[in-house]
Formats: structure tokens, C-alpha cells, sequence
């Protein structure tokens, strides 16, 4: 039986044109062409396998390589594969109940009940987002009196949760201001250096956590502020810092206000906590108020992830305070520019939850009871770990930084080394840097948790 | 202190900021350089439609259906999924790839219910937000896995496929694709262009319905294009925002990926839910690539997934949740089938009417087109200045490319549109 094979990885189109019913000469998997006659017929009978199995293309993206696994999402899933009994989750900052359940808010529940009885429509929003949201959330953060309201210099845009409103001022500044960078805390949430860099915005760090106090270096932070080149933009944590739960105080804030002020910088804050650091929406919005009334221009990312248990709804917004209305407005239409070819308009439901609750004298009153519960707990939640951490630990060493810090977060100021010995020894759960999650733990776990850290410090290297 | 902007031209109608004494001044904005963008060219007729006082006013501009009133429409599926999801237990962060049940009714929709691709889990996928989000992953995709490939553009395309290959920084190129004579297909240029091509370039395709123009190649010509494909060993992009809102079944509205598919490409796919389930403001989407095997969608998803962290961390979860609690129920899928044939059809039904409107007029032009195209748009062929006499002279208003959103017209506004189009096309 002859047969004739013949390679084809770029065959002509002739041959590879397939008519439904006709026999074709496919490639068969191994990328050769098999033409077989049977010699036992009086005429050679030329049998064209139809190929079962169409091409084997080469992928364009073979030579992609696997990404790393998230450092702070990984640590759930740990948790989750864990079998052990005593297994804690302090990882990824999520607000539980004293029962570690996820919480949604009452005051949630009854706006989507609302919004499902008056049955609105799903069309598009505008590109800048849902407009009574984005009053809404001005004002929220500077307060509906404040001057820069009033005439009309803020530029607010809805964005996705604080990720994407981080993302739209990132753009901006990669297209206005290509010669600047930003600096960012050492430490500071793993996701802003992924921001800034796929936005193409150089930054560098300033100083921020002082292990040895476990507390602010302060001199530090001033000192790399005032290095930066002039017309930085300083990426500050409005409160409850993401690491470090290290705030600054109200007289550090003038100081910092002062050098940026001195070198001509542009604060950029990121306001993820608002409300859930202290309990209280105005105390919370402290440091940004200060720079606006300082006279500053400043960039605000907002996020509703947290204070409204909104997390999987993406909602937050980017607000550019700006020294005048024409500046705002030019502004504002820049960054739709740069949303409509990442996502074209925002998603529409959780603009929806946030003006319900915030429109509603009634709502927005319950909204600020259950935040100060949420804020609450975690500050009880503080005080009986440090209590427990004081009455055990005999060595003598100063844990009141833990009733010091703010927000969801806690730095112990365990290494590497020994966040592994919480993990691998105790089964608790938490990043590499030491970082706790003060919204996955409960009173009732305080106790355990304090033995936790107590072995991991003075027992791990 | 280094010069940063200076104070704009535009700053004549500024309220500019005086402070109070003791509070320290800012002298100049760093932002004065920035200037005004240009209105976008198809959200900026809704804005001007909004503007409008006229009672005759009709909005054929953006394209979001309507009924027969001319009232934007919630499907009844979409209703009773909300109710069955409202009390969701909690709004936990969906995984970074989004929703794993509505990916997967999502493909099952794109490759076929019972595709080998899905069983082999040869599909790297993600949500995303909504046609956009997902094509501008894959854009930036593209960029960062391969830097040096360009992407091939039908002309005429939706506007904003260009903004978003652009801000990838992926350079772009055209191929011809609308005949303007017969306002049908320029299918020899359109095959001239995928020859001429460098092989191994990357095209962008609309599945079906194509958008601005209503022009789809025949399932014959599809099977062409896709052979000469073979033969350039071009990757297809497919942008698939019409799945059954084009003919009003979903399976016929995938004939071009499923033939790509059979002829053994390796695709990339976009698809929206905005249309087709009516959840336009909830931006639920999902992105695809076909890919060799499981190990290697696997690591294309991770990396998927690791250009939307830093754009908006994980999407949002409610029009997810209902795209899945709809495709999953079986009674709500057959419900989602009628309704979707039903918006499809009433759409045939306009299409007819203003072509035979048009012609019981005597306009002298042929009008064939309105009824060839398919979709939701149709590319009607008038002018720039004849569709600004339409807005100015008759309060109708749509894109100025001659655009009309077939989803717009209705049986109380087919005559009063034709009359219009007539007088200004005769």
C-alpha cells in the first residue's frame, strides 16, 4: 500500500478548504498529511482521510508562565484547606461577627428591598457614574458645607470600589502629569504598587512603620517627603492604615500638611475605612478636611467596601478637589475619558445601595449606629487581646501599641519566621508581615490568639 | 518650586477659590494644562436627546433596547432572578476571576452547551466588565504577552474599540469591511486585507450583528474567512454583544465562532450581557481564550485575572448572579429565550415597516439595506449633514455616521421617522 505523507504546517488554502460534504485532506494531530491508496482495487482508488481531529494549532501564548499566587487571597484559601479545630482566619480584611460570620448590613438589606419594590430600570449610567451617588459621596467625605462643594471644585467620578478609583487617578496622572511620581508608605496594601506600575507611574517609598516602637517613624516619613522632588504626589491612608493600623496624630498631620505645603506636593489619599476606623464618619474624614482647608488640590480614591459591607459590589469613587470650577470640570471629563475604554460606565447596583442608604435621614442614621457597632467590636476586640496579651506575656514587653493602632488591621510586629510559627504551630492564619486581620477574630478567641503570639515572639527567631 | 501648569484660557467662567485669612493660599492649579475632552460621540446624542424640549423628539442614538413605548425594558427573567437573589447572604469579594458559575453558562453559551473545549477545560476565562472590560483584558493581554503584535480593525467599528486598543498601547490597523455602494459587505477587500496581512496578525471580528452597520458575512463567507485564517495563521478576536439578540436564537447568533472553532482556531472571545439580558448598568461580561490545553488555561486565566487586580481587584458580583441564577434554572432560561426572540423580533418588525414606509413614500433611493442588516443598528447610508438636518429640522437624533438604533424605533414613531429621512434623502 503506498501512502504519501508530506507535511503541511502552512498548507494551501486550496487543500484546507473544506466543503461540508466533500472529503477534504484534513491535518491529522501529528501536523502530517496521510494520503494512502489501496493497491487492490483495479483503478488506485486515492482514500483521502477526512481528518477526525482538526489542526493542532501552536497557542500564541504557550511560552505564558503561571502568575504568582496573591499573597493576601492565598491565605484564605489556606485557612479554608485547613482541617485543624482551633484554625483562625486573620487574613484578608473582611469584617465577621463576634459569631466570625460575613456581615450584611441591616441598613443594606433594607435599601435592596426598597430598590427591588421600585423595580428601576438596568440602563446605562453615565460614564461619571450615578449622580445622586456621587453627591452623596462628596459629601460624605468633606462635608455638604464645605467650601470647595460649594463652588462646584470637586470633580467626583464613581469608580470601581477604591481598586479602580485608585486606577483612574493612576491614569491621570500617567497622562498629566508623566513627569511626576508618587510615593508610596513602606508598608503599604500589596495592590497599590501593582496600580501604579500597570499604570505606568514611577513611585518610590517613604518611611513609614518603625518596627522597633512598633509605631509611626515619623522623622522618617517627613524626612523622605521632604526629599522627594517637588510636585510629588503623596499617597497617604486617610485612617485605619492598611498595614499597620498606625495613624498619624492630628498634630502630625499639620506637619506633614506643612512639608508638602513647603515642597509643593499633591496629597493623594486613599479613604477605604471612612467610618470604620473610629466609628464616626466626620472624625474619620479628619485628615483629608485638614488639606482641602490647608488649600491644597488633592485626589481622594473612596471605597464602600468595608463601612457598608459592599465588598463584591465594586463601589467607590475618585475625587479630585481642584482650586477652581473649570479646572474640576475639565478635570472630571479627563477621567471619564480614561474610564470609558476600561470599562465604558460603572455598575450600576451598589451606586444604588450607597444613595438609598445615605438619601435617607432614617437609613443613614441606622447606617452610622451599625458602623459604630462594627468599629466597636474590633475596639473591644483590641482591648481584650491586649489584656490578655499583658496578664500572660511575663517578659514585661509593652503591647499597648495594639490599643494604639486603628481599623481592621494590626501590626504585631512578628517577622516572617514567626508569623509562619502562628500558622504552621497554631493554625492561625494571617500574612507574612505580621499583618492581623482584628475583623476575623473574636472575643472568644482572644485568649488562644494571645498564647499565639506570645510563643511565636519570644519563642521563634 | 518646578513650574507646573499654567492658568488656562479657559479660566474665564471659573469660581475661583478665595480663602479665609490665616489659611494657606494655593496659588495656581496644578491641573490648568488639562484640557476638555471631547464629548463622546455616542453618549453625547442621549445627552443632547435629554436636552430637548420637543414632544416629537426620537432617540435612535445609543443602543439600548426599548419597547414598543419607547420604555427601557427589564426582562421578566431578570426580575424574578433579583428576587430570588435579594437576601444574598453576603457580599463577600467574588475570587479575582469573578463568578465560577456564571463563566461557566457563559461559555457553555459562547462554544456550545456541550463543547469538548469546556469538558477538556482547555478555556482560560474571567468575568468582566461587561464587552469593554473584556476587551480591553485582552488588549492589555495581548500588550504584555505579546508586545510586538498589532490588532487588524473592521472600518467601521464601535468607536470605542479604538480607545481601548489605544490606551492598551497596542498599535492598530484597519481592514476594509463596509461596502458603502451596497451598503452590504466588501467582501473581496475584506479578504484582500486578511491576505495582505503579516501572518500571524490579530483580527478584530464582531460575531454577529455588527456595530454600526448590521452587516454579518454569510455563514459561506464566514467559512471563507475563517480557511484563509488557517492558511495566515491569524488569531480572531471575537467582540459578541448580540448572542441572540441578532436572529433571536443564541445558537444561530454563534455560527461564525462555532465554524472557527470547528476549522480548529484557537479564539479569544468578549461577550456582554448587556443587551441581550437587558442588564446594560450591572456590566456583567466575560472574556475567553481558547487555549491548548488545561495546564496552560490555567496559567492564562492567572494572569488574566493578575491584569484585573490592579483595575479594579475582583468584578462585581449582582449581574453575575443573575446572568447564573437565569442560565442555570432551566425555566428561567427558557423564559430568557422567549423574551430575548421577542426583543429580536419586534426589532425584524421595525425593520420592515420603515423600509416599507420608505418605499410606500416614493423615496427614489433603495432602502433594501434596512431589511438586509441585522441587529440592532442600521447603517442607513445618509450623510453627516443629513443626519444634522434630522436632529436641527425634525428633534431626531442619532450618531452622525448615519446610525440608526433600530431599538429606538417604534410603531408610533416609524412614520414620523420615515417621513423625516425621506425629506431630507430625496
Amino acid at each position: 500500500m503506498a501512502s504519501l505523507a508530506f507535511s503541511s504546517t502552512s498548507a494551501s488554502p486550496v487543500a484546507l478548504r473544506g466543503r461540508p460534504n466533500k472529503l477534504a485532506i484534513g491535518v491529522a494531530q501529528s501536523g502530517a498529511c496521510h494520503v494512502s491508496a489501496r493497491g487492490s482495487d483495479r483503478k488506485a482508488r486515492l482514500f483521502i482521510t477526512r481528518a477526525v481531529a482538526v489542526e493542532k494549532k501552536v497557542s500564541r501564548f504557550e511560552d505564558v508562565a503561571m502568575a504568582p499566587p496573591d499573597p493576601i487571597l492565598g491565605v484564605s484559601e489556606a485557612f479554608r484547606a485547613c482541617t485543624n479545630e482551633s484554625k483562625l482566619n486573620l487574613g484578608v480584611g473582611a469584617y465577621r461577627t463576634e459569631d466570625l460570620q460575613p456581615y450584611v448590613l441591616n441598613v443594606v438589606k433594607k435599601a435592596e428591598k426598597l430598590m427591588l419594590e421600585k423595580g428601576e430600570n438596568k440602563e446605562y449610567l453615565p460614564i461619571e457614574g450615578l449622580a445622586a451617588f456621587n453627591k452623596a459621596t462628596a459629601e460624605l467625605l468633606l462635608g455638604a458645607d464645605n467650601h470647595s462643594i460649594q463652588s462646584q471644585r470637586v470633580a467626583t467620578v464613581q469608580g470601581l470600589s477604591g481598586t479602580g478609583s485608585l486606577r483612574l487617578a493612576a491614569a491621570f496622572i500617567n497622562r498629566y502629569c508623566p513627569n511626576s511620581k508618587v510615593l508610596i508608605s513602606s508598608p503599604t496594601w500589596g495592590n497599590h504598587k501593582n496600580i501604579f506600575n500597570d499604570a505606568g507611574v514611577p513611585w518610590s517609598e517613604y518611611r513609614y512603620y518603625d518596627p522597633k516602637t512598633v509605631g509611626l517613624d515619623f522623622e522618617g516619613m517627613i524626612a523622605d517627603i521632604k526629599a522627594a522632588p517637588s510636585g510629588s504626589f503623596i499617597l497617604l491612608h486617610g485612617c485605619a492604615h492598611n498595614p499597620t493600623g498606625i495613624d498619624p496624630t492630628p498634630e502630625q498631620w499639620t506637619k506633614i500638611a506643612d512639608v508638602l505645603e513647603e515642597k509643593g506636593h499633591t496629597p493623594f489619599f486613599d479613604v477605604a475605612y471612612q467610618g470604620f476606623a473610629s466609628g464616626s464618619l466626620d472624625e474619620d474624614a479628619f485628615s483629608v478636611r485638614l488639606f482641602v482647608e490647608r488649600g491644597f488640590e488633592v485626589f481622594v480614591a473612596q471605597s464602600y467596601s468595608k463601612n457598608l459591607g459592599l465588598y463584591s459590589e465594586r463601589i467607590g469613587a475618585i475625587n479630585v478637589i481642584c482650586s477652581s470650577s473649570g479646572v474640576a470640570n475639565r478635570v472630571k471629563s479627563q477621567l471619564k475619558r480614561l474610564a470609558r475604554p476600561m470599562y465604558s460606565n460603572p455598575p450600576v447596583h451598589g451606586a444604588r445601595i450607597v444613595a438609598n442608604v445615605v438619601g435617607d435621614p432614617n437609613l443613614f442614621s441606622e447606617w452610622k449606629a451599625e458602623m459604630e457597632e462594627m468599629a466597636g467590636r474590633i475596639k473591644n476586640v483590641r482591648k481584650r487581646l491586649y489584656d490578655n496579651l499583658s496578664q500572660k506575656d511575663k517578659s514585661g514587653k509593652d503591647w499597648s501599641f495594639i490599643l494604639r493602632q486603628i481599623g481592621m488591621f494590626s501590626y504585631t510586629g512578628l517577622n516572617t519566621s514567626q508569623s509562619e510559627n502562628m500558622t504552621n504551630k497554631w493554625h492561625v492564619y494571617m500574612t507574612k508581615d505580621g499583618r492581623i486581620s482584628l475583623a476575623g477574630l473574636s472575643l472568644a478567641k482572644c485568649d488562644y490568639l494571645a498564647d499565639a503570639i506570645i510563643d511565636s515572639y519570644h519563642n521563634v527567631n | 518650586m518646578a513650574f507646573r501648569a499654567m492658568i488656562s484660557s479657559h479660566a474665564t467662567q471659573q469660581s475661583k477659590w478665595v480663602p479665609s485669612a490665616g489659611v494657606a493660599r494655593q496659588m495656581s492649579s496644578w491641573f490648568g494644562h488639562v484640557e476638555p475632552a471631547a464629548k463622546d460621540p455616542i453618549l453625547g446624542v442621549t445627552e443632547a436627546f435629554l436636552a430637548d424640549p420637543s414632544p416629537d423628539k426620537v432617540n435612535v442614538g445609543v443602543g439600548a433596547y426599548r419597547d414598543d413605548n419607547g420604555k427601557p425594558v427589564v426582562l421578566e427573567c431578570v426580575r424574578e432572578a433579583e428576587r430570588r437573589i435579594a437576601g444574598n447572604l453576603n457580599m463577600e469579594y467574588l475570587p479575582m476571576g469573578g463568578s465560577s458559575h456564571m463563566i461557566e453558562e457563559s461559555l457553555k453559551l459562547a462554544y456550545g452547551e456541550d463543547s469538548d473545549f469546556i469538558k477538556d477545560k482547555r478555556i482560560a476565562a474571567v468575568q468582566a466588565l461587561s464587552g469593554t472590560g473584556a476587551c480591553r483584558l485582552f488588549a492589555d493581554f495581548q500588550k504584555r504577552f505579546l508586545p510586538d503584535s498589532q490588532i487588524y480593525i473592521p472600518v467601521p467599528t464601535w468607536a470605542n474599540h479604538h480607545n481601548i486598543w489605544r490606551d492598551a498601547r497596542v498599535p492598530q490597523n484597519t481592514f476594509h469591511y463596509y461596502h458603502a455602494e451596497t451598503k452590504g459587505l466588501d467582501f473581496s477587500s475584506l479578504m484582500e486585507d486578511i491576505k495582505n496581512a503579516p501572518n500571524g496578525s490579530f483580527f478584530l471580528l464582531h460575531a454577529c450583528a455588527h456595530n454600526p452597520t448590521g452587516v454579518d458575512p454569510s455563514e459561506e463567507q464566514w467559512r471563507e474567512i475563517s480557511h484563509l485564517f488557517k492558511s495566515k495563521n491569524h488569531f480572531p478576536f471575537f467582540d459578541m454583544a448580540y448572542q441572540g439578540f441578532a436572529s433571536g436564537d443564541p445558537e444561530r447568533d454563534a455560527k461564525a465562532i462555532r465554524i472557527f472553532l470547528d476549522d480548529g482556531h484557537l479564539i479569544g472571545c468578549a461577550q456582554s450581557f448587556a443587551k441581550n439580558m437587558g442588564l446594560y448598568g450591572q456590566r456583567a461580561g466575560c472574556l475567553s481564550i481558547l487555549c491548548d490545553n488545561e495546564m496552560e488555561a490555567v496559567a492564562v486565566k492567572s494572569q488574566l485575572q493578575q491584569l484585573g487586580r490592579p483595575m479594579y481587584s475582583n468584578p462585581p458580583v449582582h449581574g453575575a448572579l443573575i446572568v447564573s441564577t437565569i442560565l442555570g434554572d432551566p425555566e428561567l432560561k427558557k423564559l430568557w429565550l422567549q423574551e430575548v426572540k421577542g426583543m429580536a423580533d419586534r426589532i425584524i418588525g421595525m425593520r420592515t415597516t420603515l423600509r416599507e414606509n420608505l418605499e410606500k413614500l416614493g423615496s427614489p433611493l433603495s432602502w433594501e439595506h434596512i431589511t438586509n442588516q441585522i441587529g440592532m443598528f442600521c447603517y442607513s447610508g445618509m450623510s453627516p449633514e443629513q443626519v444634522d438636518r434630522l436632529t436641527n429640522e425634525y428633534h431626531i437624533y442619532m450618531t452622525r455616521n448615519g446610525r440608526i438604533s433600530m431599538a429606538g424605533v417604534t410603531t408610533g414613531n416609524v412614520g414620523y421617522l420615515a417621513n423625516a429621512i425621506h425629506e431630507v434623502t430625496k
